[in-house]
């Protein structure tokens, strides 16, 4: 059986690889405004919306501006997405009334606005007894598309940072985000759509269908435009599910293929990206260096979380129970589809798991919650990923250059106490407002009463799970945690709202500074961006700093359950 | 024009723009190619029979019946409502869990007269992800063959065979696991007269 699973990572893994090429050249090349074989259908049309939005496409923005714009767009998404929440009721088509028992309160609607405008997509509700069809088309699904393009744009941002030399600017914001839209996830998003369509995955606006069993019982089976939102919330690397149990939902993923569509929705353009990165800054092996090490995490990821599961619940086999460990899993994908899933949605910043977290064994929700704690940099997030992972680089740099005493450098840049502040500030937001938040849930008896399901050890890992997955802007959930309650829907907004703008504004601002600097010859003091050293120095730095932050509080959670389970 | 003002112009007429786009066009057109091309799938997969819906070949449905195969124990509304999807979640050390898995193990000997303490197939004894799981595992098909054909006056050899058509899976040979699909094969021995 650990056969058959590895096949099948080994599969995923073959594919993304081979992707890596193809699809990095493409984003090369519609980003630096190549020609593409889309532009005879596409170009009409953003040349259309450059004139109706006013944008002067040649107009190259300093980091400062862009950021403004990014802000600027992403709350006016906000907004709309909140009034087609609270809306929802005049809108037409969708499910009867009386199946829609979670009402759209205030603070949830809130809560939702945010998770999804920022690509979090964290839900504290379940879409098919919550939410009308129009609402997830509408609100849900234009977000999946346009938040996933906003990341991607300031990915791209970032990579300019290193690409030019002696620039004030980073590239058009409104430009890089149509280009995203256009000529990169809705073409991808129609054909993937399609083909889950094919396999199964319903896509229409009828009422909910009662069935009579074999049985004799009737079955109320929901329905809805689920294909029209499952292939976006992935490849937005947003993660909002139609239904409340998203990806483990037959209906969002009825067998192993759309499984595993759907993880490389997810992966392939974040991969991709290390090698849109190596050709902008015109060092190809650079950019594979960055996928090697993504490669070698997520490997271990699996294989641990694999072990875990496979080995399966000792309280179970005492009670002459077989198998691995299978509390939350459907049987269509098993041990090794469940496994995949978990470690493909928590490095890549999408909320889609086709498993309970909640009730994996200790060491396999460890997997999970330590590939968000680590900043999503496996992958991760759509162009987030990138630049999560080029930091965290950036403080290896800085901490391998203290040490031999030099200024560090990396692609001819310098690491300087300007870049360095910036780096800190990224770095250590994230942790901070996970970690005080954590604090803030487990004090306050708000933060208790959502301990409905399960308390002691497995408990805190849920509130600590749930604002490292906010704060990642991922939107997994263990979703016994009872949080759709004001003090949730509050605390997960804010958690939201810092992981996304504290790490892009700092990422942006670096990408200025960087732009700004001409490109220095490489000295004899540079780690050279394209081999081993580097690779250590990075994964080494990630750990260090994942360690350093989170040790303690996954010593209360998942290590102290591990013990406790012997 | 003032350049706050001007910005906040382009952001909302691409926001409204892509609003029309992404949440408008996409999914009708999605929506119209589906409809033509897969109407069966775009529709839920369902199984008529009679002027009725059977349900849908993708989920699952409870049977409490001994001449039907019997699927996952479910967490979803009182068990497979396909109207409210949903699991246990809970842990795995979680009093709750160990006390349902004793019982449902017990029960799950008792009723396919196994010995007690012989071993049973996880999937027998826990709830899927979903509540809607509409496959147990082939092992858990096979010691369920028994007690079917007995309630049923059928031969063992005609349901084991019925099980073996029913069993599909891993995808590609290697994506997921195998699995059975428990309305499929109950209707397929309803079908045997």
């Amino acid at each position: 059986m650990i056969v058959h699973s590895l096949l099948q990572y080994g599969l995923f893994i073959v594919i993304v690889v081979a992707l890596v090429k193809p699809v990095g050249t493409y984003l090369q090349r519609v980003f630096e405004g190549q020609h593409t074989w889309l532009d005879p259908v596409v170009g009409p049309l953003e040349r259309a919306l450059y004139r109706a939005a006013g944008v002067q496409p040649s107009h190259e923005m300093s980091a400062r501006e862009y950021a403004l714009s990014l802000v600027c767009f992403t709350f006016l998404n906000a907004v709309l997405l909140y009034a087609i929440l609270r809306l929802q009721n005049v809108l037409p088509a969708g499910p009867d009334q009386r199946f829609l028992t979670t009402p759209m309160r205030p603070d949830l609607a809130l809560n939702t606005a945010i998770s999804f405008s920022t690509a979090t997509s964290w839900q504290a509700y379940a879409g098919e007894t919550t939410l009308k069809y129009a609402a997830q088309v509408l609100g849900l699904v234009t977000q999946n598309i346009v938040a996933g393009a906003s990341g991607l744009a300031v990915g791209i941002a970032f990579i300019r940072g290193f690409a030019r030399r002696e620039s004030a600017t980073i590239g058009n914001f409104w430009v890089d985000l149509t280009r995203a839209v256009l000529r990169v996830l809705l073409p991808i998003a129609l054909a993937g759509s399609l083909l889950l369509v094919w396999q199964g995955v319903p896509m229409n606006f009828s009422p909910y269908v009662h069935a009579v069993t074999l049985e004799r019982h009737t079955q109320t089976i929901a329905q809805g435009p689920v294909a029209a939102l499952v292939f976006v919330e992935n490849l937005g690397t947003n993660g909002g599910g139609f239904f409340g149990v998203n990806g483990a939902h037959p209906y969002q993923n009825p067998n192993g293929f759309t499984n595993l569509l759907e993880m490389l929705a997810i992966v392939v353009i974040p991969a991709a990206l290390t090698h849109t990165f190596g050709r902008m800054v015109r060092q190809r092996r650079a950019g594979w260096v960055l996928f090697a090490v993504m490669l070698s995490l997520f490997v271990v990821g699996l294989l641990i979380c694999d072990l875990a599961e496979r080995g399966g619940n000792p309280a179970l086999r005492s009670m002459g129970v077989s198998g691995g460990n299978m509390e939350g899993k459907e049987v269509r994908f098993g041990i090794g589809g469940s496994v995949l899933t978990a470690v493909v949605t928590s490095n890549g910043a999408t909320g889609a798991y086709n498993s309970m977290h909640d009730s994996y064994t200790p060491i396999g929700v460890l997997v999970p919650l330590s590939n968000m704690a680590l900043g999503e940099i496996v992958f991760g997030g759509l162009g987030t990923g990138l630049f999560s992972l080029v930091i965290i680089a950036l403080v290896g740099l800085f901490l391998a250059g203290l040490m031999v005493g030099r200024i560090p450098e990396y692609l001819g840049k310098k690491i300087g106490p300007g870049e360095i502040k910036l780096a800190m500030i990224f770095t250590l937001a994230f942790p901070l407002v996970i970690l005080l938040l954590t604090a803030l849930a487990v004090r306050a008896p708000a933060g208790l009463e959502g301990l409905t399901t399960n308390s002691g050890a497995h408990g805190f890992t849920e509130i600590l799970f749930a604002f490292t997955s906010a704060a990642a802007n991922n939107g997994q959930s263990m979703a016994g945690l009872k949080s759709n309650a004001p003090f949730y829907n509050v605390t997960t907004a804010w958690a939201m709202i810092v992981g996304r703008f504290f790490l892009m504004i700092p990422a942006l601002a670096l990408a200025g500074r960087f732009a700004a600097q001409r490109r220095r010859p490489p000295s004899a003091g540079t780690v050279p961006a394209d081999g081993l050293t580097f690779a250590a120095l990075t994964i080494g730095a990630a750990i260090l700093i994942g360690a350093l932050c989170f040790l303690p509080f996954l010593t209360l959670g998942p290590i102290l359950e591990y013990l406790s389970l012997r | 024009m003032n350049p706050l003002l001007s910005r906040l112009r382009t952001a909302t007429v691409l926001a409204a723009s892509f609003f029309v786009l992404a949440g408008g066009v996409f999914p009708l057109v999605l929506w119209a190619l589906s409809q033509i091309a897969f109407p069966r799938q775009a529709n839920g997969s369902l199984i008529h029979a009679d002027q009725v819906i059977l349900g849908s070949r993708l989920i699952g449905q409870a049977f409490t019946d001994q001449r039907y195969f019997q699927p996952r124990p479910s967490a979803a509304g009182s068990g497979y409502d396909a109207a409210a999807s949903g699991a246990s979640n809970f842990g795995p050390a979680n009093p709750r869990l160990l006390d349902d898995v004793q019982r449902l193990a017990a029960a799950y000997r008792a009723v396919n007269g196994l010995a007690e303490g012989a071993a049973v197939p996880i999937d027998a004894v826990t709830r899927s992800g979903s509540g809607l799981d509409p496959h147990i595992s082939v092992g858990n098909a096979q010691l369920q063959i028994a007690r079917v054909a007995r309630a049923r006056g059928l031969d063992t050899t005609v349901v084991r065979a019925l099980v073996r058509i029913h069993t599909k899976g891993p995808a590609l040979g290697v994506l997921g696991d195998r699995g059975v699909n428990v309305l499929l094969l109950n209707i397929a021995l309803d079908s045997i007269r």
